[in-house]
């Protein structure tokens, strides 16, 4: 039989928000454990919350880039259950009434085949403190440090029908909310997190199979690897004759494998109810636009200007525009080098792939938007051959210096002087009489190939100086006699 | 030194008749002498009353002091206080001090007040006898085998007993206005949003307001001006200039419209308790005052509409007790469901337990709707009942309380008999309204009385009504027989 996948995503984003979204608790990451948690945070009887309005603009800013109504009106409620790292023994999130409604998100995939994500709504709520489980024999210990800092989940239809299209979704939300700058899109450190919704069906039917929830993956990788798992364990059962249970599910990304964790008959009530510490909050149009015109440029609209003011194709301009760092550092490089598609080439090649093996982000880089810029330009002006330069690009990276510097102490100045290549070439002919013979005798049609021996030979005796072009329209002109 | 009213402290320590540390020792020294007979302080702080009592003695030498400096009160003890015990009348924070002091502790702290101790109080401020507390119950310095009424009875009985001049106190069904009618005091609870909640430990938190008893509606006022305030750290605290409540206290009350609910004068309502109420409405006519029948048809359904919504909102106000930061904690739990479950049980009394299992139940899936949802319809036409009748009164009055007080344990085995002594208080706090309670006699020796509601805000107007009312009458100066 042949199945459809079926996945919708529930997705945890944290707010870059300087302050928690009940108190005035900083929200950086990786402070000594409970060193930013408040009397607020710690829930100590008699203290109260306080909605941060930074949580509620970007909030607000979200719904505006995923196309959906604003909720005029918002309300808090209590979620309640009992765990260790909720102080309150509640969360305060929104259910009935949350501040962001219906959307989209529409994707590209690959081989240009585009795909609408209906986005159900995004509510704001407070993430739990963490628990440590290791280091306090027999006992766990609790960190706050965490509470009260601002999420919106963000919830989608069940719309996607692969795991390609759901990392798809994932990464084009992940461009979003950090070109927004209300995520700062540290996956590693929780910044967001996916729950996965996954069932299968046959293929052509309408009724939803029984879905399984992947809990808490911080990584696209893990994303995909373990819908994948789980699309084939679901298979698995169903063509045995088995039934899915509804359940949630953990993904392991060491062991690359999945348990379950608890099933839908143990899951909680939750006792929802309208918080009576926080009033409804009201936003009104004005609101709204003054959010509206403060927002930064979205990616999809970068990546139109990208296309239209600096000639990028599509697709270039779609890589360099999903991360607002590259973006920005493009940008910058371009504005010295003024040679946008060299630069994106760049970009998206040898940058790409020496911050991927050294494991450092764009906005980091060693190799500057300025380094970079003095490479694009003496690339540009044939000074550096595209193997030199390699080269060169290798040595800025090592903090040699810049092109020019570099250039100009190794040497590597490329040689287009016709009068020294012309010495190299008559050594070359001198000291190779037997190939010049064949080369002459030669076919027409054959002496291209043959060609390649000699700029071979003339490119090491210029220790790779040699500017390719030159140096083959004076081999030919030699050649031929 | 203890007959004086707050009004004839501030006009003392003004005029230097007598110090703050005079005043503070001469209360200290009654509190020790007699609160064994009361129980009504929880928590008494000598030192750091006489600490404070030297400072505002210091700013009254200065001179240009606010009003209030130099003047004792007791704090009940839900509200927090830095490096002194806030027990909130529960095991559970039998050892629990705050870092930091419920807002209306610090605008008192900035007026010179001084803290004489913390009152006892009912378990979480659920109750209406003062029975539940873990530290005992109050007795009612009026009937000894009495209780103070609840849960402010300990606030109640300090005041009553002249071990303190006054106290705060919090009301969330009646918390403050009960007390008062069965100790003769005078209490107030003002407009939902008008006293900051910030520090005063949460029953439920869309019906809680902090408020005064006293002796006078002269001295309600002097002590609302500074217990007032807008507080940003309370999102419900209404932003809203405070006004000097005590501004109008003069204003004769020619032209006043007084309505009397038919409702709250129906079965149940001790007949001589309704005599007096009737009295103390005469007085008002002839004060000037025009009487009009108003009607408040969903009063019946105010207790059961409370008796969800209350529960509800504690039942998660109160999760936070876990033994996991702070507060009780039971000895060597086994693993996490141990330590929840024996925490909990261990440190929670039994109505307390009664209000979370009830507000669980009424939140539970397959309820919310029958009860939660209902109990918040009711309220809304609660709230309008009021607003109608408001259309045509300034005021509203009627009883306080259905009886004086009544004997210990006689209505602990019935839970429902309890929760109608706040029958004619409840719909107030569900409508959010200001109200307030002053002495209009005795029955068998027993205060009654009389409550005063007012429409959104309108403190000044029920402080007016009762200080005029006081200055007609004499119930407000007896005071309950053996109090020297």
């Amino acid at each position: 039989m042949q199945w459809e996948t079926v996945i919708g995503l529930e997705v945890h984003v944290q707010l870059a928000t300087k302050t928690k979204i009940f108190s005035g608790s900083s929200t950086a990451f990786g402070a000594e454990p409970n060193t930013q948690a408040s009397a607020v945070d710690l829930a100590l009887p008699g203290t109260l919350p306080v909605a941060n309005e930074e949580a509620f603009r970007f909030a607000t800013m979200f719904g505006l880039a995923v196309n959906a109504e604003i909720g005029k009106r918002s309300v808090f409620e209590r979620k309640n259950y009992f765990y260790p790292d909720l102080p309150k023994g509640y969360q305060t999130t929104q259910l009935a009434e949350p501040i962001v409604g219906a959307g989209f998100v529409d994707l590209e995939l690959e081989g240009g085949r585009t795909k609408r994500v209906r986005i159900h709504h995004a509510h704001l709520e407070e993430d739990a403190g963490k628990s440590l489980h290791e280091d306090f024999a027999g006992m766990s210990g609790i960190d706050l440090n965490r509470a009260g800092t601002p999420l919106i989940e963000v919830v989608t239809e069940p719309d996607m029908r692969s795991a390609e299209e759901a990392v798809a979704f994932a990464k084009k939300l992940h461009s979003i909310v950090t070109s927004l700058e209300i995520c700062d899109g540290e996956m590693s450190q929780g910044s967001m997190r996916f729950d996965v919704n996954i069932s299968v069906r046959p293929k052509g039917t309408e009724k939803l199979g029984t879905r399984t929830e992947t809990k808490n993956l911080n990584s696209f990788k893990f994303m995909e690897e373990a819908i994948e798992l789980e699309v084939e364990r679901q298979i698995d059962v169903l063509e045995d004759g088995g039934k899915i249970t509804q359940e949630t599910r953990l993904y392991n990304g060491d062991t690359k494998k999945a348990r379950s964790m608890r099933s839908k008959e143990d899951s909680n009530d939750y006792r929802y109810f309208p918080c009576p510490d926080l009033l409804p909050v009201i936003l009104d149009d004005e609101y709204i636009e003054s959010v509206r015109k403060q927002m930064p440029e979205l990616p999809e609209a970068k990546r139109a200007r990208f296309v239209e003011q600096y000639g990028l194709s599509s697709y270039d301009a779609g890589q360099i525009t999903m991360d607002k760092f590259s973006a920005a550092f493009f940008e910058a490089s371009t504005k010295i080098s003024n040679e946008p598609k060299l630069t994106a080439n760049w970009i998206m090649a040898d940058l790409g792939a020496y911050l991927n093996r050294t494991e450092q982000r764009i906005d980091h880089s060693p190799v500057t938007p300025e380094l970079l810029a003095g490479l694009v330009v003496r690339i540009k002006d044939g000074t550096l051959s595209s193997k030199i330069a390699k080269q060169v690009f290798e040595a800025i990276a090592n903090g040699e210096g810049d092109a020019d510097t570099i250039i100009e102490t190794k040497g590597l100045k490329q040689v287009s002087d016709t009068g020294a290549l012309e010495k190299i070439i008559d050594d070359i002919i001198a000291a190779n009489t037997a190939q010049v013979e064949g080369y002459r005798a030669a076919a027409e049609d054959k002496r291209a190939k043959m060609l390649g021996f000699f700029v071979g030979q003339a490119m090491k005796a210029s220790k790779g100086q040699a500017n390719p072009q030159a140096l083959n329209e004076l081999l030919v002109k030699k050649l031929n006699g | 030194m203890h007959q004086f009213t707050i009004a004839e402290l501030v006009k003392g320590l003004r005029n230097k008749d007598f110090s703050s540390t005079e005043v503070t020792q001469h209360y200290l020294e009654r509190i020790a002498r007699l609160d064994k007979t009361y129980n009504s302080y929880i928590t008494v702080t000598p030192e750091l009353a006489l600490a404070q009592a030297k400072a505002a003695d210091r700013r009254l030498a200065d001179g240009n002091q606010p009003a209030l400096c130099g003047v004792p009160i007791a704090h009940k003890d839900i509200f927090c206080t830095t490096g002194v015990r806030t027990s909130c009348g529960s095991k559970m924070l039998d050892n629990f001090i705050a870092p930091y002091n419920a807002t209306i502790v610090d605008n008192y702290l900035d007026s010179g007040v001084v803290m004489l101790g913390k009152t006892n109080m009912d378990e979480f401020a659920m109750g209406s006898s003062n029975e539940t507390s873990y530290y005992g119950p109050v007795k009612n310095p009026w009937a000894i085998d009495c209780v103070p009424g609840g849960s402010s009875g300990g606030s109640a009985a300090a005041v009553a007993a002249h071990l303190a001049p006054a106290a705060t106190a919090s009301d969330t069904g009646g918390s403050i206005r009960q007390p008062a009618a069965l100790c003769g005091l005078t209490g107030i609870k003002p407009t939902y949003g008008r006293v900051s909640r910030w520090g005063m430990i949460a029953f439920a938190s869309s019906l809680d307001q902090a408020g005064i008893l006293s002796r006078t509606a002269e001295d309600a006022a002097i002590l609302l001006n500074d217990m007032a305030s807008y507080d940003a750290k309370d999102s419900t605290c209404v932003e809203r200039d405070v006004p000097d409540y005590t501004a109008d206290l003069n204003k004769p009350l020619n032209g006043l419209r007084i309505g009397v609910p038919k409702e709250y004068f129906g079965e149940g309502l001790n007949p001589q308790t309704a005599a007096h109420v009737e009295s103390a409405i005469k007085v008002y006519e002839s004060l000037g005052a025009t009487i009009h029948s108003v009607s408040l048809p969903h009063t019946h359904l105010a207790v059961p509409a409370y008796y969800v919504i209350a529960p509800a909102e504690c039942s998660a106000n109160l999760s936070r007790f876990d033994g996991v930061r702070y507060g009780h904690r039971c000895e060597n739990p086994k693993d996490l469901n141990d330590l929840y479950m024996r925490s909990r049980s261990e440190g929670f009394g039994a109505e307390v337990k009664r209000r979370i299992l009830v507000g669980t139940y009424a939140l539970s899936a397959g309820y919310y709707d029958a009860y939660y949802s209902k109990a918040q319809k009711i309220r809304r036409l609660i709230k309008q009942d009021f607003v109608d009748a408001f259309q045509n009164v300034d005021v509203i009055i009627g009883p306080t309380s259905p009886s004086p007080a009544f004997q210990f344990g006689s209505k602990t085995k019935d839970p429902v008999a309890m929760y109608l002594e706040d029958i004619y208080t409840i719909a107030t706090n569900l409508a959010g309204l200001p109200g307030l309670s002053i002495p209009c006699g005795l029955v068998d020796n027993k205060p009654v009385g009389l409550q005063l509601i007012g429409n959104f805000f309108a403190e000044s107007q029920l402080l007016n009504a009762a200080h005029q009312f006081q200055q007609a009458t004499n119930f407000h100066q007896q005071t309950a027989p053996n109090i020297d």
